[in-house]
């Protein structure tokens, strides 16, 4: 029998990620592989990726990423999209028939741009505009997904393990600064295409291991907002969330993340006047955006990437960097195997976020 | 006057094999329903006095009292009750109002025990709290609807003042007057080693409490008994009374025989005379009548003290909230029917107002559906029994929650339901010298402090269970619970799922 240290039972979703700070674009082979380590941790119900830089040519354009159940729905879906975006280009996303990859539905993408009289008809900027229309689409139309609504970025996911979901998708064939991978073990959920990581709001993407047990404490938060959470899962909650605080409240990403993973109150005792008045500010006006329980996230942005534990680290997580690269991932085994010497390599504490931005940019 | 036709409530049953003849019985029962005869040597009762507070039987030193229902029993009829016999009874004889102390003790549903908490297994595992961090904190107050920095990250948002409950239960307000000196510091005491507020209710500050100030809300009720500028700047927050669940639509009367110099004093009124509080603020008749005094308050206090506004729960509370939120208020209290005072009139207690439950969850929805809701703090009260009742609260909405009955029954309180009486065995509803002194604020504050400290290590259980170390990332988590037992409007009201969903 195996004695306590040697036994080890593997379970829960996978996370991994990969940002060249430089702005320095590569394929998708790399997060595959380090997703595919991870194999156990996913159960075939899940994988998905988001990429960030990877369409330089519409780097203006909103690239709309949807999923349809059915040729009326996208018909019907095509109708309302046309009604308030230009659509530059439009075409299916490309895939090939990989074996563990199956019922898949229609997959396309847009390149589109808010028109820009009822922007200003709306008195809204473009991306509130854009966000507006996407939720609407996700309450309304049934059948059809955007699962991507990005510039520049994208979301790749479906059920399947993940790297089957990677090849599926064809990511060698894609370039990105960014890449960030899930391999999911849903057990709340249906394995559906849609609920697949990641979710995304504009080039907000949030990939997740964990369970959110402050979910319906968040949602009925951001619902009060304008947000709209319709698929039955926690990691929705968390990118609209960020979505909020950082661009609708101009909340700095650094006091943002003291939001979702605020210090302890015993810890806010022992800081200065000052610093204690900000963070109790801070737990007073946002405290049902606190997330709880286990969880381990990438927040993918624009210009970046922050990787968070829960306050007392209950999901594994482990960071690693060598050169202008910064590597995450639920197993330290994931980063090792496409980064053979890290010149670093840590675990973050809970609630202790590594925030790996595009040089250049600030905090 | 005509025969009384009533029967005793109850029976007082002596062990003679038991009883020594030691007359404890007879010095502790201020109803004198215990009284000793000389000529036989033995202590008799006179049932008819008895009103089951049970001071005897608790001191009894061998044991020898019991005290039961009294056995006589109407013919039996489902309609025509024996309590409804009796209350026919006695206002055939007196004329008068009915009056009850405590709230309304009908059958009604509990909602509290048809809706079941959530716990964590395999997937989101429960969080141990001897081993990990667990907040109960909760701040109290207005909240911005958001916060904003400037370019370098500095927070200039001014938050409005915060109250900060080291556990998210204050103890209710109970005026000095209905309830004693000695009940009252036990409550101040109490909170202040907690951490937490009580509430000085109508009745004004004695002086002698002044110093427990940063643990005190002051109430401003119809009355505007005590009521002066030192006052409003003496505690943390300041409550606005305009119901209570026990009695709504109803005022408050203190009789003259309970303000004593002491009281007299306190209230800013002459001895000996009636306190009445009208059924309305004589200066509020409007919501924007309210919104004024919420803001005189505030003005006289430099918007230094959050100003709360409370109500009793009825049918339109959602709405009434909505309006209380624009008019100003930092926090709303709302108090269901199973409030207790120290008197009220029976048929009001009875059948006026709802269940805190259902008014909680409709207002907390109201407030999110119209986007109000993180503005302001919601507490509610009315019969908040044990930790578990706390936690569905926050569960269904709640920021935090009064106990006043609960903490009424730490100090000895065996809910009699005699208090209009003034001889309060207990030393706690009673403002009569030789009662008061029953009760010893150096001892009863510790068991107050015990009871909550006691909920808290059960909230934090609870908590944990759920996955959650913050009291925060509970409040309006409906998902944390289940409704067993109940329609699908209760359900849709209350805003939960049903067991097995």
């Amino acid at each position: 029998m195996l004695k306590e240290g040697e036994l080890r039972i593997p379970s829960g979703c996978a996370i991994s990620g990969i940002i060249d700070k430089e702005g320095k674009r590569f394929n998708g082979d790399e997060i595959i592989k380090s997703i595919a380590l991870m194999h156990d941790r996913s159960n075939g119900l899940g994988g998905g990726f988001a990429a960030y830089g990877i369409y330089p040519q519409y780097k203006d354009f909103y690239a709309l990423h949807i999923f349809y159940d059915n040729l009326s729905i996208k018909m019907q879906t095509e109708n309302f999209i046309s009604k308030y975006f230009d659509i530059e280009s439009a075409g299916n996303i490309p895939t090939k028939s990989v074996l563990g990859v199956r019922n898949k539905p229609l997959i396309w993408r847009y390149f589109v741009h808010p028109r820009n009289y009822m922007v200003k008809d709306g008195f809204v900027d473009e991306a509130e505009f854009t966000s507006r229309y996407v939720i609407k689409i996700n309450k309304e139309y049934k059948g059809a997904y955007v699962f991507s609504s990005g510039k520049n970025m994208g979301t790749f996911k479906g059920v399947g393990y993940p790297e089957d979901i990677g090849k599926f998708f064809m990511l060698d064939t894609y370039e990105g600064y960014m890449w960030m991978a899930h391999g999911r073990f849903p057990t709340n959920t249906p394995g559906w295409w849609g609920g697949a990581h990641p979710f995304t709001m504009l080039d907000w993407s949030v990939i997740h291991n964990g369970e959110i047990s402050s979910y319906d404490a968040n949602r009925r938060f951001v619902e009060m907002y304008g947000y709209k959470c319709t698929l039955q899962t926690d990691t929705e909650v968390i990118t609209y969330l960020f979505d909020m605080l950082v661009r609708k409240h101009n909340i700095p990403m650094e006091k943002a993340i003291k939001v979702v993973a605020a210090p302890f109150w015993e810890d806010i005792e022992r800081e200065n006047k000052e610093v204690q008045n900000e963070l109790k500010s801070i737990r007073s006006v946002y405290a049902s955006a606190l997330i709880n329980g286990p969880f381990s996230i990438i927040l993918g942005f624009e210009k970046g990437m922050i990787v968070l534990n829960d306050r007392i680290k209950l999901r594994s997580l482990v960071a690693a960097e060598k050169g202008s690269r910064t590597y995450v991932a639920s197993e330290e085994s994931a980063i090792r195997i496409i980064c053979d010497n890290p010149h670093k390599i840590w675990s973050p504490q809970g609630g202790e976020p590594v925030i790996a931005l595009l040089k250049g940019e600030q905090k | 006057m005509s025969l009384d036709f009533n029967s005793p409530a109850f029976e007082v049953i002596r062990d003679e094999k038991k009883c020594i003849q030691c007359q404890v019985c007879a010095r502790q029962c201020s109803n004198k329903v215990h009284l000793y005869d000389e000529e036989d040597n033995v202590v008799r009762a006179d049932d008819i006095k008895c009103v089951n507070c049970h001071r005897c039987v608790v001191l009894c030193p061998t044991k020898a009292l019991v005290i039961k229902k009294y056995p006589l029993e109407f013919k039996e009829n489902a309609n025509w009750t024996d309590a409804a016999l009796k209350e026919i009874y006695k206002q055939s004889q007196t004329g008068g109002v009915l009056l009850s102390s405590m709230g309304n003790p009908k059958s009604f549903p509990i909602y509290w025990d048809r809706m079941l908490l959530n716990a964590s297994q395999v997937t989101n595992p429960s969080i141990d709290p001897l081993r990990e961090p667990m907040e109960t904190k909760v701040m109290i107050g207005r909240k911005p609807e958001k916060l904003e920095f400037d370019a370098k990250g500095k927070l200039v948002t001014n938050v409005p003042p915060q109250i900060e409950l080291s556990i998210p239960i204050m103890f209710s307000a109970m005026s000095y007057g209905s309830i004693s000196r000695n009940a009252h510091e036990s409550l101040a005491r109490a909170a202040t080693e907690l951490g937490i507020c009580y509430n000085t209710g109508e009745g004004g500050l004695n002086r002698d409490f002044y110093k427990y100030g940063k643990n005190t809300i002051v109430q401003v009720a119809s009355g505007r008994f005590g009521v002066h500028k030192e006052y409003l700047n003496a505690g943390a927050a300041i409550e606005i009374k305009i119901g209570q669940g026990a009695k709504p639509g109803i005022g408050g009367h203190l009789p003259g025989k309970k303000v004593g110099e002491d009281v007299s004093a306190t209230r800013m009124i002459p001895v000996g005379s009636d306190a009445i509080s009208p059924a309305p603020h004589h200066d509020i008749y409007s919501i924007e009548d309210l919104r004024q005094l919420i803001f005189s308050l505030k003005e006289v206090t430099a918007y230094k003290k959050p100003v709360f506004v409370k109500i009793a729960a009825v049918h339109n509370s959602a709405a009434i909230a909505s309006g209380i939120v624009r008019a100003g208020a930092d926090a709303i209290v709302i108090d269901g029917f199973r409030g207790g005072t120290g008197a009220a009139p029976t048929r009001v207690r009875d059948n006026v107002g709802i269940p805190i439950e259902l008014a909680l969850a409709a207002i907390d929805q109201r407030l999110r559906e119209e986007e109000i809701r993180n503005e302001v703090s919601l507490i509610i009260a009315g019969s908040i029994r044990n930790s578990a009742d706390v936690v569905k609260a926050v569960a269904l909405g709640a920021d935090a929650v009064y106990i006043g009955s609960a903490a009424v029954i730490a100090l000895g309180c065996h809910l009699c339901r005699s208090c209009s009486t003034g001889k309060c065995n207990w030393g706690i509803a009673t403002q009569e010298p030789e009662l008061v002194k029953r009760l010893n604020p150096d001892i009863m504050y510790k068991r107050l402090v015990n009871l909550a400290s006691a909920w808290n290590h059960e909230i934090q259980e609870l908590l944990g269970g759920m996955g959650i170390n913050a009291i925060d990332s509970l409040r309006g988590n409906r998902l944390m619970l289940r409704g067993i037992d109940l329609n699908e409007k209760e359900l849709e009201i209350l805003g939960i799922k049903y067991a097995g969903e």
